[in-house]
């Protein structure tokens, strides 16, 4: 399976994972190879085999409508919501203006 | 006069329940043995105070006549997986350098509250991916063995806990904690000579672990002996309200569970685990396992796990997918690193951040999950993945019409040495062929020492059960540790 | 068949028009988080770990949401999916704190429905028509992210980051602005009823994204453009008006239609293209792992259905069966907030029509003239019935009656009570009539003439003379019985 140059570079940009021209050139063999080898899947017949949707059979819980309920899931923790925020003014995070 | 680190878990907490000793000299001991281990780079973070506290909290309940908690007494090490209060917790990743949870994992909380105490967070592969703890950002973790041909060359501990055992097998801690995506605790547990116990997926919280494959991803115990494990598993173990995979049981009583008496236990032998170029010795180790068990009671069964070669290439379609995914938070907003060039904006700021944070085979692994999920592919690569990953649980269901538990090797070599198979990311990954097919199906597998290889190196043989046996598990595990007689151990060269 | 079409330089075009509506769903606290929803908080103060993505954290879906949005899909009789999945949406921008979205795309909660709108909402007795809706499917809401705070930065509050949002899909059925306008005014009327969103478009709470595409008639479906985040009816039908129009141009220009994403500018009255936030959009949905499929069962459902109200074309049919014109039930049904008032005023055992009559045109121009809704009326249906009581046992009479309500509504008081205190009853007693009238004539001795010699007009001067010298109490229908009685008969020679 090969890969080339552009597709790894467009693959790390969805990825938003900046590359250079050389690395992009460098790892485009290794994912070809990892993906050619995953290709193997191919000549597993599936055909009426319902993809795997719970490891082991459980039900999804639902929680009670109540606010802050576990104070480790509710809100009102503003301090350690930013605690360790790189940039953070007036409540905010900060980050680079956007323009839309 | 016992050097108490020598002492495992069990030990250590009916020595402080009968007062043999302090809980304080016990922390002390480790304390010390962790600081001098820095050649070994097993630890990222010593917390000394945190398990000077809990020992004194021991102590103290001791002395006033109180019933002492579970892990009273007992320190252990923390993988840096876990987020813990006040404590950085890094992931092994650069992305992640100096951030401070305010939270606590239900895994290290449940330890805190059974009385246990930090000495530290434990080095592994950077975000859970490797088998080698050699993608860490902060150096590798060197294996306290070595190889007996004199050529001090440095070891691999095995990955992505490879701090954590090397932690265990260096008795800087009597038992640690690991997490195993896909064999990222018993394949270590191997290479070192240790047991670790995977448990059936939902056993443990993930929540506040950090994510790396979320429907693989379990938090276990790693540790000495059978024992231990069963100790340590019970402590972190239980239904979590905050995790929506966690398992509504009661946690069993494993440790008062433990039997190596076998009679009527079927073991089955998967003939597709006997893979080509499989060396030698771990052939002849897998027998000595089969007539192990046989001695304890068991009999043997040869099953069929037919789509066995297809479990690593499904978990590397998988794994990657969930992590492209489970990763994406890390972008220099809200915690971590920000790279901001200048005039950077935004997306720049993101690819920049992600670009320095992150390390190679994490990048590897993003590219692959993002590659495999992206229009066009879907179908082909991860609907097929989840598909044949049915075909697989399948596979086991249909085995334990005939056995009640499955013996395979841990891993397909000893422990190779850093940098041999580093420049191939396949060659690595074929590491796990023996146990990412039960990571697939969620079931419980365990590794524990079956002995040594001409090299002098350990060798570990892995228990599979059944969905919700970890009884089943412990038990074969400690049938096969009585007859191992494994005490081999590292000679300190740290 | 709708009729709209835009005129173009090489002829008629049709419009085809899709709606997808976010509702923000009314509920405590978050869909996968225990913080709270409410509007207005101070930045990042209703943020949890688990909406501030931290790592390792996870979601657990709150019941109410999974509730409301299965009530919305039984309001329009949408089909109900016992097992539905979420999945998640990958994508990165500041006001996406996990990198991803979770929502359903493969399986949602609830599939096809319908909702009925009129064609002339003004208009009873218009032709109505069938908007189908193609699914209701629940997400999280994103963050805010405010530019306008600093010259280089932009700021970040994810308070609602994690709201629970529907997202309301139709098919594409809408063929004009006005069309459009009427499904979205419904919508929000159904949502209201059921109490499962605010509706409340200035706020945020619901917003719509704009598919339109343009053809000649009988051609295949022309490309789309998605106008997005448009917040309010009268804009969503301007930008129905406007993208049909551009689109016209370009084609007939030769141009193409890119299939893109637009906003809305109000103040230019125009749709512009966005800079494109992600790649072609690839957003590589897979199912969440962290959260099992959503398996509903039939206690859940049916406590769903028990809970829903009468809705709006229910209750405009049996305010119709009970005598209320087609047009008086319409005005009365359109919001949730007037029917439940006309309810309990009804339910106070007025007369259907009277109490039709009076709410629709006094009441409702009361708080017309006022500024105020109903939910803040002056008036509460008690007193609105205590009143209409005093007309329906002769008591008051209509003029008498619009007196006493204006005076309840300056005061607060009860009709009985103003009754009392300004002695505002009618009077029936003949005799006081009698003896009005009586000097009245007196004193129009001309007109009376007139009256008897033919000028049956002049009956009217009396009646307006004699409740004027009885100070409007006089009970008009005795007045006019004994005018009769008093005048004779009206006869031309």
């Amino acid at each position: 399976m090969s890969v080339d140059t552009a597709t790894v570079k467009r693959i790390a940009s969805l990825a938003r994972i900046a590359i250079t021209d050389e690395d992009a050139a460098r790892m485009a063999p290794e994912l070809g190879n990892i993906l050619g080898w995953i290709e193997m899947l191919e000549e597993v017949d599936t055909t009426g085999i319902e993809p795997m949707t719970a490891v082991i059979p459980n039900t999804l819980r639902l929680r009670d409508d109540v606010v802050n309920a576990d104070p480790l899931t509710g809100g009102g923790i503003r301090e350690q919501v930013l605690a360790n925020a790189p940039v953070a003014e007036h409540g905010f995070f900060a980050v680079p203006k956007v323009i839309e | 006069m016992t050097d108490l680190t020598d002492l495992g878990i069990a030990g250590i907490r009916d020595g402080v329940r009968d007062g043999s000793f302090r809980a304080r000299e016990v922390a002390d001991a480790f304390i010390a043995k962790v600081s001098k281990a820095k050649a070994l780079n097993a630890f990222l973070v010593e917390t000394p105070d945190h398990a000077i506290a809990a020992a004194t909290a021991a102590d103290t309940a001791r002395e006033a006549g109180e019933t002492l908690k579970p892990l009273a007494g007992v320190p252990i090490g923390m993988k840096d997986l876990f987020c813990t209060k006040g404590v950085t917790t890094t992931a092994a990743s650069h992305i992640l350098e100096g951030f401070t949870p305010t939270y606590e994992s239900t895994v290290s909380q449940n330890l805190w509250d059974a009385g246990a105490g930090m000495l530290g967070k434990l080095n592994m592969d950077q975000f859970a991916m490797g088998s080698s703890n050699e993608t860490s950002a902060f150096g590798n973790v060197i294996s306290p063995w070595k190889r007996n041909d004199g050529g001090n060359a440095s070891l691999a501990p095995g990955g992505s806990s490879g701090g954590s055992s090397s932690a265990v097998a260096a008795r800087l801690c009597p038992g640690a904690t690991g997490t195993d995506t896909g064999g990222s605790i018993r394949q270590p547990a191997a290479f070192t000579g240790i047991s670790g116990i995977k448990p059936t997926y939902g056993r443990c919280s993930r929540w506040g672990t950090i994510a790396f494959a979320s429907s693989l991803d379990q938090a276990g115990p790693m540790a000495r002996d059978v024992k231990d494990c069963a100790i340590l598993l019970e402590a972190m173990a239980g239904f979590d309200a905050k995790d929506g995979t966690s398992l509504q049981l009661d946690v069993p009583k494993w440790e008062a569970g433990l039997s190596a008496n076998l009679n009527g236990l079927r073991v089955g032998i998967p003939k597709e685990y006997r893979v080509d170029g499989m060396p030698e010795e771990i052939e002849a180790l897998w027998q000595q396992g089969i007539d192990w068990l046989k001695d304890a009671g068991a009999t043997i069964v040869e099953v069929s796990l037919p789509h066995t070669k297809y479990a690593l290439p499904a978990y590397y379609i998988i794994a990657p997918a969930e992590a492209s995914s489970n990763l994406a938070r890390y972008d220099g907003v809200r915690y971590g690193i920000r790279d901001l060039p200048t005039g950077a904006g935004l997306q720049d700021m993101y690819a920049a951040t992600r670009a320095d944070g992150f390390g190679p085979e994490v990048k590897r692994r993003i590219m692959i999950g993002t590659y495999v999920l992206s229009a066009g592919f879907y179908d082909a690569y991860y609907t097929q993945a989840q598909k044949v990953r049915t075909l697989i649980a399948r596979d086991f269901e249909r085995a334990w019409e005939t056995c009640d538990v499955l013996l395979t090797p841990t891993a397909p070599s000893a422990a190779f040495a850093l940098g041999e198979k580093s420049a191939d990311p396949i060659a690595m990954y074929l590491n796990d062929v023996f146990t990412v097919p039960s990571s697939l199906a969620g079931l419980p597998a365990m590794s524990v020492p079956g002995g040594l290889d001409k090299q002098g190196l350990p060798l570990g043989l892995q228990i599979i059960g059944k969905p919700l046996d970890e009884q089943g598990v412990l038990n074969a595990g400690l049938a096969i540790e009585q007859r191992a007689g494994f005490t081999a151990r590292p000679e300190a060269w740290w | 068949m709708s009729d709209y079409r835009i005129q173009g330089e090489t002829g008629e075009w049709e419009v085809v028009v899709g709606l997808e509506v976010h509702a923000q769903v009314t509920s405590n606290a978050k869909l996968f988080s225990g913080a709270a929803t409410a509007f207005g908080a101070e930045p990042n103060t209703q943020v949890s770990l688990v909406d501030a993505a931290m790592p390792g954290m996870l979601p657990v879906p709150n019941r109410e949401c999974i509730r409301q949005a299965v009530r919305t899909g039984m309001a329009i009789e949408a089909q109900i999916n016992k097992w539905s999945r979420f999945d998640r949406k990958n994508y990165f921008y500041a006001d996406l704190p996990q990198g991803y979205q979770i929502s359903q795309l493969y399986h949602p909660i609830v599939g096809e429905g319908a909702i009925d709108i009129s064609l002339d909402e003004k208009n009873p007795d218009a032709a109505g028509k069938r908007i189908g809706v193609e699914r209701i499917h629940v997400e999280q809401d994103a963050g805010k992210l405010m530019h306008d705070q600093h010259p280089t930065q932009s700021y970040v509050d994810l308070n609602r980051s994690g709201v629970a949002l529907m997202e309301i899909v139709s098919k594409p059925d809408l063929a004009s602005p006005a069309e459009t306008g009427a499904y979205l005014r419904k919508l929000r009327s159904i949502l209201r009823y059921v109490g499962s969103c605010d509706g409340n478009m200035e706020e945020g709470s619901m917003r719509a994204d704009v598919n339109v595409s343009v053809r000649k008639p009988g051609d295949e479906l022309g490309t789309r453009t998605e106008t997005k985040n448009v917040n309010s009816v009268r804009f969503v039908m301007a930008v129905v008006e406007q993208e049909a129009r551009r689109q016209v141009e370009v084609l007939e220009a030769g141009g193409k239609i890119q299939q893109e994403t637009r906003l809305y500018d109000p103040d230019r009255n125009e749709t512009r293209s966005m800079r494109s936030k992600e790649d072609a959009h690839d957003y590589r949905y897979f199912p969440d792992p962290d959260l099992l499929p959503l398996v509903l069962d039939d206690a859940f459902l049916a406590e769903c259905r028990a809970s829903l109200p009468e809705l709006p074309d229910a209750k405009r049919a049996r305010y119709e069966a009970l005598g209320i014109t087609a047009y008086q039930a319409t005005v009365l049904t359109a919001e949730v907030e007037a029917a439940r008032w006309f309810d309990a005023l009804l339910d106070a055992g007025v007369k259907p029509a009277a109490a039709a009559n009076w709410t629709t045109s006094e009441l409702f121009g009361a708080l017309n003239r006022t500024g105020k809704d109903i939910e803040n009326s002056p008036v509460s249906p008690a007193q609105a019935a205590e009143l209409l009581g005093l007309i329906a046992d002769g008591t008051l009479s209509g003029s008498l009656a619009k007196q006493v309500f204006e005076v309840m509504l300056e005061t607060g008081d009860g009709a009985a009570k103003v009754v009392e205190d300004r002695g505002l009853k009618q009077t029936s007693d003949t005799g006081a009539i009698e003896a009005v009238i009586a000097e009245v004539m007196a004193a129009n001795a001309e007109k009376v003439a007139d009256y008897r010699g033919g000028k049956d007009k002049l009956f009217g001067f009396f009646v307006g003379q004699t409740m004027k010298a009885m100070g409007g109490k006089a009970n008009p229908a005795v007045v006019n019985e004994v005018l009769k009685g008093m005048l004779g008969e009206s006869v031309a020679s």
